[in-house]
């Protein structure tokens, strides 16, 4: 029993160890090792930059089609991110009530007005049926399915009097789309729009197969250009606004990660004097214990590339506070059995077992508000319940497993 | 031995009164809803340059960018200023940072928070639901640990009361903070709702430390009534109760004197409703559990 109690601590103190050198590098040449292999992944709000929340108008998708057509918008936004030179640019697609969202997380960016700008610009080209009623002058514009979304592939080319010509080709089925509506349309008028603006009105004169058109509308070579490049990098398939925006400046985030890793070094030496002063030679072991759970987690957090976000650590040093309860249990029970007259190693093994219920109950219940809150937050507040989660289930290995281990080696024989 | 059963009407009472504070202070005061919860701008900036004045940046903003509805704070060095107005566009945004930047050079835009209005009633509705989750699943997980317990209280009261605890530990720590909102223009925001849940998980942990002596007790001493074991089991555990919240308090401290100021109304009411999350569970939910016995 003891025998194996000694390899699991080794191993323990082993993997601490590396592990504290794995999450606090110290020195140029292990700091780049260890940030080589994985660096820390900090959240917007410590690094600085932007959480983006678009909603996406679905008004002129079907149905069935909308999953593809949110796979696509998240794809075409990703490629546009990336042009940005942002770290590690993400975009996710959610979906709250019916309403199509898509969230877009850029952090430690230069200029961020100019890249919401440019997500903001992307065009969405919409193809319109032209019907001019009886006595009205202006006409009716009927939109039709073919959008951005059926373009493949588009080119610069000039036409007549050197003016520029964007050609477009469509997929397959943007083809098809291409030629019932031109089919439709002989001698009348289809409108082009871009992001909403008129750019074109062109008449068809005969259906055109083969899925090959070509925008004539535009003035200047250089917004040519610009539409060419977008629409090769992905025209939106539907078109999106921007309704909630949170942004920190890397040098808010800084004082507040500093402020709060501080607070967390105090807390968590206060927590360990507090064990050491009431609960003496015990005590000693779940302090011990303790720094081996702050080792471990930041190195679960590190290794699972968990985003820390100030919410996050906040949870994480709230987590320490809790993380020698169950040792507070175990050790409270174990001086009752003494007093009723066990001798030390009995009255530690009981302590162990009778305190048990309780720690399962509580920690039972903290996973489960974790579990509810990580549900209902969203963006920065996220991480606070993830932390909460992990902590905890860390807490009950190192306050029992670990605990009982270091006292059996190290307590018992004195 | 300190016996609880005997003045639990002036706990159960102080804790009423408490409650009854708390519900007067939310129905005079209300609460200052957050941007989270109405929709609406919160811009932070620096000026790092000559010094600014409240009075020259709302004439700025009302004049000059046009905007109305606006609330300016500042820090007492006027370097730091927080703006509070309507939903603002990026276009508008970026146009009055520009603005803003050629009026008064220096500034550094250190926060910009725009939220629309479907976002905060779509946060209303799912901050009631995560509550509601919360106080529910807790309750029911109670019970459900505590079903072999039958005798003389049955598990599913004891599901009840946990409720009834988690409520109480979260209402109190909400009076306080409209009290707060109403004299110091505290807001309610998601950290808030995130603390008042965050209260129930951890207040629990002490209530379940005396029930489960209670639970232990009632099998191991068969003869003795149950006012009896509620005040044996509550002195059994006192010690570990104060202890285990107290760890958390340090830590708490610890962040509400050191940490961040963005987290510090946060890490109050925590404070505040892990205190009041461990009166309750020694002074009002294991008294609750006689008014279920005839005797």
């Amino acid at each position: 029993m003891k025998a194996r109690s000694i390899i699991l601590l080794m191993i323990l103190v082993i993997v601490t160890i590396i592990g504290g050198f794995f999450v606090y590098p110290k020195g140029p040449a292990a700091e780049q090792f260890a940030n080589k292999i994985l660096p820390w992944k900090l959240g917007l709000d410590l690094v600085g930059g932007s959480y983006l929340v678009y909603k996406v108008d679905m008004a002129s998708v079907a149905p069935a089609d909308r999953d593809a057509v949110m796979n696509g918008l998240r794809d075409v936004i990703e490629k546009r991110v990336n042009l940005f030179g942002v770290s590690e640019p993400r975009v996710s697609a959610s979906q709250v009530s019916g309403e199509y969202r898509l969230n877009v997380e850029l952090a430690g960016i230069k200029d961020l007005n100019e890249a919401i700008r440019q997500i903001g610009e992307t065009p969405f080209l919409q193809f319109s049926e032209v019907e001019f009623k009886e006595g009205q002058e202006i006409p009716v514009f009927r939109t039709t399915e073919l959008t951005g979304r059926y373009v493949k592939g588009s080119q610069l080319v000039f036409g007549q009097a050197n003016l520029p010509v964007v050609s477009l080709e469509f997929s397959g089925e943007g083809a098809t789309l291409f030629e019932d509506i031109t089919k439709r349309n002989i001698g009348k008028e289809l409108a082009i729009f871009l992001d909403g603006n008129l750019i074109e009105v062109a008449r068809v004169n005969e259906p055109i197969a083969g899925g090959r058109a070509q925008i004539t509308g535009i003035q200047d070579i250089q917004s040519a250009k610009q539409l060419v490049e977008r629409l090769n990098a992905g025209a939106l398939p539907a078109p999106i606004s921007l309704i909630n925006q949170q942004t920190v400046s890397a040098s808010l985030g800084q004082d507040s990660l500093f402020k709060t890793i501080w607070a967390g070094m105090w807390g968590t030496i206060a927590v360990m004097l507090f064990m050491l002063i009431y609960y003496r030679g015990l005590g000693f072991f779940s302090a011990v214990a303790l720094l081996i759970y702050v080792v471990l987690t930041l190195v679960i957090f590190k290794l699972f590339s968990v985003t820390m976000t100030l919410a996050g650590i906040a949870g994480f040093v709230l987590s320490i506070g809790m993380a020698v309860d169950a040792n507070v249990l175990i050790f409270e029970r174990t001086k009752e059995e003494i007093r009723r007259g066990l001798s030390k190693v009995d009255a530690l093994e009981e302590g162990f077992k009778r305190a048990w219920t309780s720690i399962r109950d509580s920690n039972l219940s903290t996973i489960l508000t974790a579990l509810i809150l990580y549900n209902f937050t969203s963006g920065f507040v996220k991480g606070f319940a993830l932390t909460l989660f992990i902590g905890v289930l860390v807490s009950m290995f190192t306050a029992i497993t670990a605990t009982r281990n270091l006292l059996r080696v190290f307590y018992i024989r004195s | 031995m300190f016996d609880l059963i005997k003045y639990k009407n002036v706990f159960i009472g102080f804790s009423l009164i408490l409650v009854i504070a708390a519900v007067a202070a939310m129905a005079v005061f209300g609460f200052r809803l957050g941007i989270d919860f109405t929709g609406g701008t919160l811009w932070q900036f620096r000026f790092n340059g000559d010094s600014v004045t409240v009075p020259a940046l709302e004439d700025f903003f009302k004049a000059s960018a046009g905007l109305e509805n606006i609330s300016l704070n500042t820090d007492s060095d006027q370097k730091l200023f927080l703006l509070r107005t309507n939903e603002m566009k990026e276009a508008d945004h970026q146009r009055i940072s520009d603005l803003l930047k050629s009026r008064f050079p220096g500034m550094e835009e250190l926060r910009f928070e725009s939220i629309g209005p479907t976002v905060g009633d779509e946060l209303r509705r799912k901050a009631v639901l995560a509550f509601v989750l919360v106080l529910v699943g807790i309750s029911l997980y109670i019970a459900f640990a505590f079903r072999k317990v039958s005798e003389p209280v049955s598990s599913w009261k004891y599901g009840l009361i946990t409720l009834v605890t988690l409520f109480h530990d979260a209402l109190i720590p909400a009076g306080l903070y409209a009290v707060l909102s109403h004299w110091q223009g505290v807001e309610i925001d998601t950290n808030f709702i995130v603390a008042l849940l965050v209260i129930m998980g951890f207040s629990v942990h002490d209530t379940i430390v005396v029930f489960d002596r209670i639970r232990e007790n009632l099998r191991v001493q068969k003869n003795k009534k149950l006012p009896e074991i509620i005040n044996m089991s509550v002195n059994q555990t006192f010690a570990r109760s104060i202890n285990t919240s107290l760890t958390l308090i340090l830590v708490l401290l610890a962040l509400y004197f050191l940490g961040s100021a963005t987290l510090q109304y946060f890490v109050l009411i925590i404070l505040i409703g892990t205190v009041i999350g461990t009166y309750s569970s020694i002074f009002v939910a294991s008294p609750l559990l006689t008014f279920f016995t005839k005797e």
